[in-house]
């Protein structure tokens, strides 16, 4: 589903992306951990499209496609879902305008007719009652004002609404409480079939109890330095980063 | 950085939708400006004498008088003599119903996407249309006839009504007032009035479309709104021109004046041709519009919508005279390519516990320049006055230019007048979140638009609210490739 080639990106002429190589097939789970500022973000922006960026060397393919040469939206509506870590705000539009724009867009580039408003409400509905959402919060501009757990929520959210092929979640579990987590990744898991993806990217083992990942890998200074099953996560929670910074150099 | 140039290209490169010409027979008077102009402007409407003073007199002071030049704007001379100051559609019956009316104004309407039968049936709304200077077509008429409320043409209202319009006519804008208003005092041709007696409230909103139609036509229009004790009444303008090279000279003036406890919202959408992405030809756009609360507890509010014209200088006010009486202004301007604006507000407080709020949302574009100017003006009578203003400047690129002036000046120490002014960009990341949810910058940039104006667009009535909206997003649209 996804290639990553000896991926390399800089921002504003600095190199933080040395060199990713990472394949995903449909149906898996993929955690990425790592420290802080070890280029996680990085990834998972230029996978999206976000044109800070500079790629200086590597291939993505997605799909049988050449994602870096396509736009952010067309990537999106590709099935290329992320969960930002730092959700945005935007004032004065509400959630479910935007929404049913985001909807209806994904449909067009799918041929199918837009929704009506009653099936857009209904759809809506159903993806709210499955991940408890407020339902105030639909209602309300996109992400302004929302708590830091309920902006995760409402990026998993539109991930149900727009069941992407692959999805990258951001430290989706950052600021969501004990029993968001659960919901979040529950839903998570209930959106999972043999057809899509998942790069979870998270700095806990305690989200990957609920998502449980097929394999894991450790990013660390724009590489990743080490790639295992689940249990490299045990690992990791218990001897922190320094074993592998030390292995490193 | 890159998708900020990107974006600025893809705006540049919308041009109008609205330009086209409806090809309509006009009565043309000759071109220029003179004494014997305003007589013969007077003769063909069949004025009553007073009027023809009234005219005269702004005349003979707007001759003394000079352009204003204090407004942050670049107005290329204008050579009054090459206006023409009068055209009326050569047919202009009354029409029974809309087979009756020309096919080809229909058809205008129809691009315009302003179903004049749907309104009709459906909206409520009783449309006074204005196709160049005189009425063609005016609606319901009888409905509001029923209630006592007066919804007219000016020429018919002087014909029907003189003496409501001797008695209020330049009350509120007085015919020195400045170089437009006194020009426009002098060679208003035609325009709205409307008079809603004591203790009524219109059962609906009262609208106008206003279209500029004949080549090198200066457009001059008189609106009169009088609310009497208890009454309320919502006026919506809204207005398109077809595309044109030259420039065309438009001078407005609104007077408004609400008694006891009676309440007007006027609200406008204005989209005139704004020149092309060059800066070539564009509506000049000198409006004088101004309300006098007159009563106690009465209230006036404005709301606009400026997305058009290639300059733009207009500053609807208020005069708090009542005790108790609120004045409103919310503002959307947005400008694009090479357009001006310098538009704004007066809050002139005179009775006790007077209230204003001000609402302004700058959107600048292209090579644009967009200014906020104010004056919130407290006299020293004014006890216990208010005054809340916010005028916040969205900026899209880099050559643009947002700016403020705001002019307070408090002559009591019980008032409280209060100042927030914001500028920014908007934001590459906001876009980026609608790109990844499969939203085309395009699209983004039009939702976060409207989203940063949506303030004041909820202050506009729903059908209204729509058009706005779209206006904004077309405004600046362009395709993104
Ligand atoms: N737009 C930017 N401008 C400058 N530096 C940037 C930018 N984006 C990322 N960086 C830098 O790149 C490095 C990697 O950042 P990134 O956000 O990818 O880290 P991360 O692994 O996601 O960290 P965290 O675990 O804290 O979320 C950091 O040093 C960061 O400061
Ligand atoms: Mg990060």
């Amino acid at each position: 589903m996804l290639s990553i080639k000896n991926l390399r990106a800089s921002v504003e002429g600095k190199e933080i992306l040395k060199g990713i190589n990472l394949e995903i097939k449909a149906g898996e789970v993929h955690a990425i951990m790592g420290p802080n500022g070890s280029g996680k973000s990085t990834l998972a922006n230029i996978l999206a499209g976000k044109s800070d960026y500079e790629v200086l060397e590597g291939e993505v393919t997605f799909l049988g496609q050449n994602l870096l040469e396509l736009s952010p939206e067309i990537r999106s509506r590709s099935g290329l879902f992320l969960s930002f870590q730092y959700p945005v705000e935007i004032p004065g539009v509400p959630m479910v305008n935007f929404l049913k724009a985001s909807v209806n867009e994904h449909r067009k580039f799918k041929g199918l007719d837009p929704l009506t408003a009653g099936e857009f409400l209904k759809l809506m509905r159903a993806k709210k009652d499955m991940l408890h959402l407020d339902t105030e919060l639909t209602n309300r501009s996109v992400n302004e004002g929302f708590s830091g757990g309920e902006k995760k929520k409402n990026e998993i959210f539109q991930m149900a609404m727009l069941e992407p092929k692959l999805a990258i979640l951001d430290e989706t579990d950052s600021g969501l409480d004990i029993d968001a987590l659960r919901v979040v990744a529950e839903g998570v898991n209930a959106l999972k079939t043999t057809e899509n993806a998942t790069i979870v990217v998270t700095h806990y083992q305690r989200l990957l109890d609920y998502i449980v990942p097929d394999f894991v890998h450790v990013l660390y200074k724009g590489r990743i330095v080490k790639s295992g099953g689940k249990e490299l996560a045990f690992e990791l929670e218990e001897k922190g980063y320094d074993w592998i910074k030390n292995g490193e150099n | 950085m890159e998708n900020q140039d990107k974006l600025l290209n893809d705006i540049t490169t919308k041009e109008y939708e609205y330009g086209f010409v409806t090809d309509i027979d006009t009565d043309v008077i000759p071109k220029g400006l003179s004494e014997d102009v305003v007589r013969l402007i007077s003769a063909k409407k069949k004025e009553p004498e007073f009027m023809l003073e009234f005219r005269l007199k702004a005349y003979k002071a707007w001759l003394k008088m000079k352009a204003p030049e204090w407004a942050h704007l670049k107005i290329p001379p204008i050579d009054f003599q090459e206006t023409i100051y009068y055209a009326a559609p050569r047919t202009s019956p009354k029409y029974e119903s809309l087979d009756e009316v020309d096919p080809e104004l229909l058809e205008t309407f129809k691009k315009l996407g302003i179903p004049i039968e749907e309104q009709k049936h459906l909206a409520g709304v009783a449309v006074d249309v204005v196709m160049d200077s005189v009425s063609v077509t005016t609606t319901f008429k009888k409905v509001l006839a029923e209630k006592g409320i007066i919804f007219c043409s000016f020429s018919e209202a002087l014909i029907e009504h003189p003496d409501l319009i001797k008695k209020y006519l330049g009350m509120s804008v007085p015919i020195t007032d400045n170089f437009f208003a006194a020009l426009n005092s002098a060679v208003f041709s035609d325009g709205s009035f409307c008079y809603i007696p004591k203790g009524v409230r219109c059962p609906m909103e009262l609208s106008t479309y206003f279209r500029i139609n004949t080549a090198g036509t200066g457009q001059f229009e008189r609106t009169l709104i009088i609310a009497e004790d208890d009454s309320y009444v919502s006026y919506l303008e809204g207005c398109t021109a077809p595309m044109r090279d030259e420039n065309q000279l438009h001078a407005a003036v609104v007077e408004i004046i609400a008694m006891d406890r009676a309440e007007v919202k006027y609200s406008t959408v204005q989209n005139w041709y704004p020149g092309d992405k060059n800066g070539v030809g564009g509506i000049y756009n000198f409006v004088t519009k101004r309300g006098i609360c007159r009563g106690e507890s009465s209230k006036i509010s404005w709301t606009q919508v400026e997305t058009g014209s290639a300059i733009t200088w207009k500053y609807p006010s208020c005069v708090l005279i009542g005790d108790n009486s609120v004045g409103e202004f919310n503002s959307v301007a947005l400008t694009n390519h090479h357009q001006q604006a310098d538009t704004g507000t007066k809050m002139i407080h005179i009775g006790k516990n007077t209230k204003s709020t001000i609402v302004s949302k700058g959107i600048s574009a292209g090579q644009s320049d967009n200014s906020y100017r104010g004056l919130v003006k407290v006299m020293p009578g004014a006890i216990n006055a208010r005054n809340y203003s916010q005028c916040d400047s969205l900026l899209l690129g880099s050559t643009c230019g947002a700016h403020t002036f705001p002019y307070i000046e408090v002559g009591n120490k019980s008032s409280i007048v209060e100042h927030e002014a914001t500028t920014s960009k908007i934001g590459e990341d906001q876009i980026f979140y609608c790109n990844q949810r499969g939203i085309s910058t395009e699209d983004a940039i039009g939702m976060i638009v409207n989203g940063y104006a949506r303030e004041v667009l909820n202050k506009l009535p729903m059908e209204f609210a729509v058009e706005a909206q779209k206006l904004l997003a077309i405004s600046l649209e362009g395709s993104v490739g």
